[in-house]
């Protein structure tokens, strides 16, 4: 399959709205996608991320705003005449035709003749050699999803967009589609636009990732990037798990001096995203180590609290603890060397500054809990 | 996606006139009709005089076949129901592969013209039939008694008829039915008949509720049955007189007065039924 | 008392057990089935008069005025239209059912992906009006399209008996449409466009093919519901004569036995077009499998 020859650019996403009524489902969104790159848009149900692929397939018609692709405007266009696919999250495989018809369908409506060799090749870039005769219904689920893909791809558009393509998949199915896809579109070049409520089948496949909520973009970056160092308490708890505590900025230095309800900790100045001075301090579970009192720590950022529960889910064992000031944080500590703390001891748990984000203490300290999809 | 806005409006004219004009204004010259002075005629034309007393001069006249019309249909509703409930069930809920093939065998005897299958009635229930023949040896009859030309013969008639109208929206109904509800009810100490009168019936009452005015509402203004199966005057319905009010005698404000109150009356008759069986959508 | 021995009042009540859980089996089959035996014999109740005319077509009748079975003859069938009229009866009826089928069938389906496929205002007076003619009463719309006809003067017969068909199938037909275009998912015309097929190819390749067994089936309803049609018919026809209006007529005047050879064949030929038709669709189902 030769790489994207087309001249097509990045994809751009400039002030685009749409609304239903009195309800805004996309909120003046701005974006960029690089070409060739692998781009995930992720969030809950009804953040808006299925209406923005929809409108730029041209399925939905933007309130306002431009779609770009490269230098070309497709805002308004007809679906049929702009160089973008989809891979529709039902498949959408036309019943009455058969494989070699269903994915021979872009082609022939634009007007190509030869349709037999491109078939051909790209049912076995998706591993379906020999079921060009068969009907949609003969195949299972994987099987009518990779029809899909290669309907699609077939047409070699600038961009494909898929809606969630992999939901109906069960769980080693996904996994294995996932890794499939990545390889398909590394090998192919084209510019992959995913939707998705899965952030841990974004941050697999996806080169960048755009979280969304309620219509707007909370961060956008590598996986990476929004998980290690999230800007929003939303993107915080949206993707894994956070612990979240509130502080007050007592010193600025190098790093910053941080009081947590008389515990002192540092934060580095590159992991906050505010200026203020009242903070939710943010560490992930598993950066935390547990230590039982007297037992030397592990990391400059130490509190203590009484531990809980235990609840040993074979790769690692979950905390709650119970902190000096009341409040319950989750520590996931693999199980290696276990500290073997059990309900009612007091521990310590410490963690190095350099794991510590800091969020502006404005930000709703619950967004993007229990909205955020469980851990498949 | 937005096509052109006129498109619906395009799609729909043809049909939304064709109603219009064959449907809508027939029902207001209708109306009209049945005030006209009676006293014209169809060479001389007809003074609209706004003559109400057509309507009373018909129900005076012809009450008796109102009454029977609706207790015909009714008493025939019901025998259609009770017939058409258990077929509708076996169908939905017990034929497994043959759901289709017996559905098939629904429609099938509707594919002999109606009024062929009416006549092969007269036959079945003549008075030398064998059928007659055995009800009079199990003194089921006396011996000199006949079905044919009874009230009798005509409801049969009217129930066999509609039976098809019953059955179909009792079968779609019933098959709509989750099966594991039932189950559900049985987990919960129901009998089977229990089962049945909680969960079933009530879940099927859409179904009846179709069934049973898809079937009324022909049956009351049927005429067919009552003169191939009945006896003149003594099994006569609105139906009939219609008919001959219209292409025999030619009175037709006072035939137009009859229409038009069956009309009326059905209407009535429906809105009560189905705000009392509290279902909205039929279509 | 016991002077079997032990091995002879086994064998004993192993047998009555035996024969008991056979009738208690029985019981339970019985039970079971009690619905489905119930069905079937109200299809045959169903199915009786069917057979009633298959054999009268068969008969040939001592008298026009009698109406039993008196004697097995062939004649009937070898000469149907020997009877005058009847055959021209049926000519009628063949041609109105046609023309009314294709013509109701082509304004239903328009009405119908309207209703479905559109937003507009009106969408519920429109079902209503769709809805009506359904469920009036055939004497009453009968008789005012005989009204209307008689005010403006327009002459009864060929063309009137047409219009009042029309009329009435187009309610079928867009009900029947409607339901099965409801069921067409419309995520499939969105991939035909995202396909890059314009809506004209998109109803073309995808929208209309998966709708024509919904089409077809209403075009049937339509035709049978036409060629079958009397009440309405009868107040509309002036002086033209359909098989169903001829076959009153022969109540009155005595019916030749060749009016049970064209219900007869009506039946078969219907049947097997539907046996054909699940042939058809269960061996491409099978196909599937």
């Amino acid at each position: 399959m030769a790489q994207s020859e087309s001249l097509g650019g990045d994809v751009q996403l400039v002030h685009l709205t749409k609304e239903f009524g009195t309800f805004t489902a996309v909120d003046d969104l701005n974006l960029v996608i690089p070409k060739g790159s692998f781009f995930a848009l992720l969030g809950p149900s009804g953040c808006g991320k299925t209406t923005t692929l929809r409108m730029v397939a041209g399925l939905e018609e933007p309130t306002s705003g431009q779609i770009l692709i490269g230098e070309r405007d497709i805002s308004y266009e007809r679906p049929y005449r702009r160089p973008v696919n989809t891979v529709f999250q039902s498949y959408a495989l036309f019943p009455h035709l058969d494989i070699f018809e269903n994915v021979a369908f872009g082609l022939r409506r634009r007007g190509i003749k030869d349709v037999k060799a491109p078939v051909e090749s790209i049912l076995s870039l998706v591993e379906l050699d020999g079921y060009a005769r068969r009907m949609p219904a003969q195949l299972s689920g994987g099987q009518q999803q990779r029809v899909a893909v290669a309907r699609a791809l077939i047409n070699k558009p600038e961009v494909l967009l898929l809606d969630e393509p992999l939901g109906a998949l069960d769980l080693k199915l996904r996994r294995a589609m996932q890794i499939e896809l990545k390889r398909i579109q590394v090998e192919v070049g084209i510019t992959f636009v995913h939707v998705t409520h899965d952030q841990e089948e974004a941050m697999t496949m996806a080169d960048t990732i755009a979280v969304m909520n309620a219509g707007k973009v909370e961060q956008m970056g590598t996986p990476t990037d929004l998980y290690e160092n999230p800007r929003t308490t939303f993107v915080a708890n949206f993707l894994g798990q956070s612990n979240l505590i509130a502080g007050n900025v007592v010193d600025r230095g190098d790093d910053l001096g941080v009081d947590l309800y008389g515990n002192r900790i540092r934060v580095p100045r590159s992991r906050t995203s505010t200026n203020s001075d009242s903070l939710w301090v943010g560490v992930r579970p598993e950066k935390i180590n547990i230590t039982l009192a007297g037992q030397p720590t592990l990391g400059a950022n130490v509190i203590s609290g009484i531990v809980t529960d235990a609840s040993y889910i074979g790769v690692s064992t979950q905390y709650l603890i119970k902190t000096t000031w009341g409040e319950e944080l989750m520590v996931f500590e693999q199980n290696l060397q276990n500290s073997g703390a059990r309900p009612g001891e007091t521990v310590n748990l410490s963690w190095e500054p350099a794991h510590t984000f800091a969020l502006d203490a404005t930000q709703d300290v619950g967004a993007g809990a229990g909205a955020g999809e469980a851990h498949s | 996606m937005k096509s052109r806005r006129w498109l619906p409006y395009a799609l729909l004219i043809p049909g939304i006139l064709w109603l219009a004009v064959f449907f809508i204004t027939p029902m207001f010259n209708l109306a009209a009709t049945s005030l006209y002075d009676p006293t014209g005629s169809l060479d001389a034309g007809y003074q609209m005089t706004f003559h109400f007393a057509n309507y009373s001069d018909a129900l005076s006249q012809y009450y008796p076949q109102f009454l029977r019309s609706f207790t015909y249909a009714g008493i025939a509703t019901v025998c259609a129901l009770l017939i058409a409930y258990p077929l509708a069930y076996a169908i939905a809920l017990k034929s497994g592969k043959w759901k289709n093939f017996l559905l098939v065998l629904v429609i099938a005897p509707f594919f002999t013209s109606f009024l062929v299958r009416t006549l092969a009635w007269t036959a079945i229930l003549g008075d030398n039939s064998t059928f007659i023949h055995f009800l009079r040896d199990i003194h089921l009859l006396s011996p000199g008694g006949r079905i044919l030309a009874t009230p009798i013969a005509v409801i049969t008639g009217l129930t066999y008829n509609f039976l098809p109208f019953m059955t179909l929206p009792l079968y779609a109904s019933l098959e709509k039915v989750d099966p594991r509800l039932i189950e559900a009810s049985s987990d919960l100490y129901a009998s089977a008949f229990t089962g049945f009168r909680k969960v079933t019936v009530p879940l099927s009452m859409p179904g009846v509720v179709a069934g049973t005015l898809l079937t009324f509402i022909p049956a009351s203004g049927d005429y067919i049955n009552s003169t191939l199966l009945g006896q003149g005057a003594r099994t006569s319905m609105v139906g009939n007189i219609i008919d001959s009010a219209f292409l025999v005698r030619l009175a037709y404000p006072l035939a137009a007065a009859l229409s038009f109150m069956l009309m009326a009356i059905i209407v009535v008759l429906v809105v009560i039924y189905v705000r009392r069986a509290g279902t909205e959508e039929l279509v | 008392m016991s002077t079997t021995t032990p091995n002879r009042v086994a064998t004993k009540s192993r047998r009555d057990l035996k024969s008991a859980s056979r009738i208690h089996r029985a019981g339970v089959w019985f039970r079971s089935h009690l619905i489905l035996l119930i069905g079937i014999l109200v299809l045959i109740y169903m199915f009786l008069p069917v057979f009633v005319v298959m054999a009268l077509s068969f008969n040939q009748p001592k008298s026009r005025l009698t109406y039993s079975f008196d004697k097995f003859t062939l004649n009937n069938w070898l000469h149907p239209c020997a009877v005058g009229d009847m055959c021209n009866a049926v000519g009628t009826s063949l041609k109105i059912g046609l023309l009314s089928t294709l013509i109701s069938t082509f304004i239903g389906t328009l009405m119908a992906f309207a209703l479905v496929r559109h937003k507009f205002r009106g969408r519920a007076v429109t079902n209503l009006l769709v809805f009506l003619p359904m469920a009036s009463p055939e004497v009453v719309m009968g008789s005012s399209l005989l009204t209307l006809f008689v005010a403006i003067k327009f002459p009864l017969g060929f063309w009137t008996i047409l219009i009042a068909h029309i009329m009435f199938c187009i309610s079928f037909v867009v009900v029947t449409v409607k339901a099965r275009l409801a069921g067409l998912d419309p995520r499939l015309e969105q991939a035909a466009m995202d396909l890059y097929a314009d809506e004209w190819q998109t109803f073309r390749r995808i929208t209309l093919p998966l709708v024509m067994p919904g089409i077809v089936s209403a075009a049937l309803l339509a035709f049978s519901l036409s060629f079958d049609d009397f009440i309405v018919t009868n107040f509309n026809a002036g002086s033209t004569v359909t098989f169903p209006m001829f076959v009153w007529g022969a109540a009155q005047r005595g019916i030749p036995p060749q009016v049970n050879v064209i219900g007869t064949a009506m039946f078969l030929f219907a049947l097997t077009l539907v046996v054909i038709s699940q042939l058809i669709s269960s061996r491409r189902r099978r196909k599937l499998a």
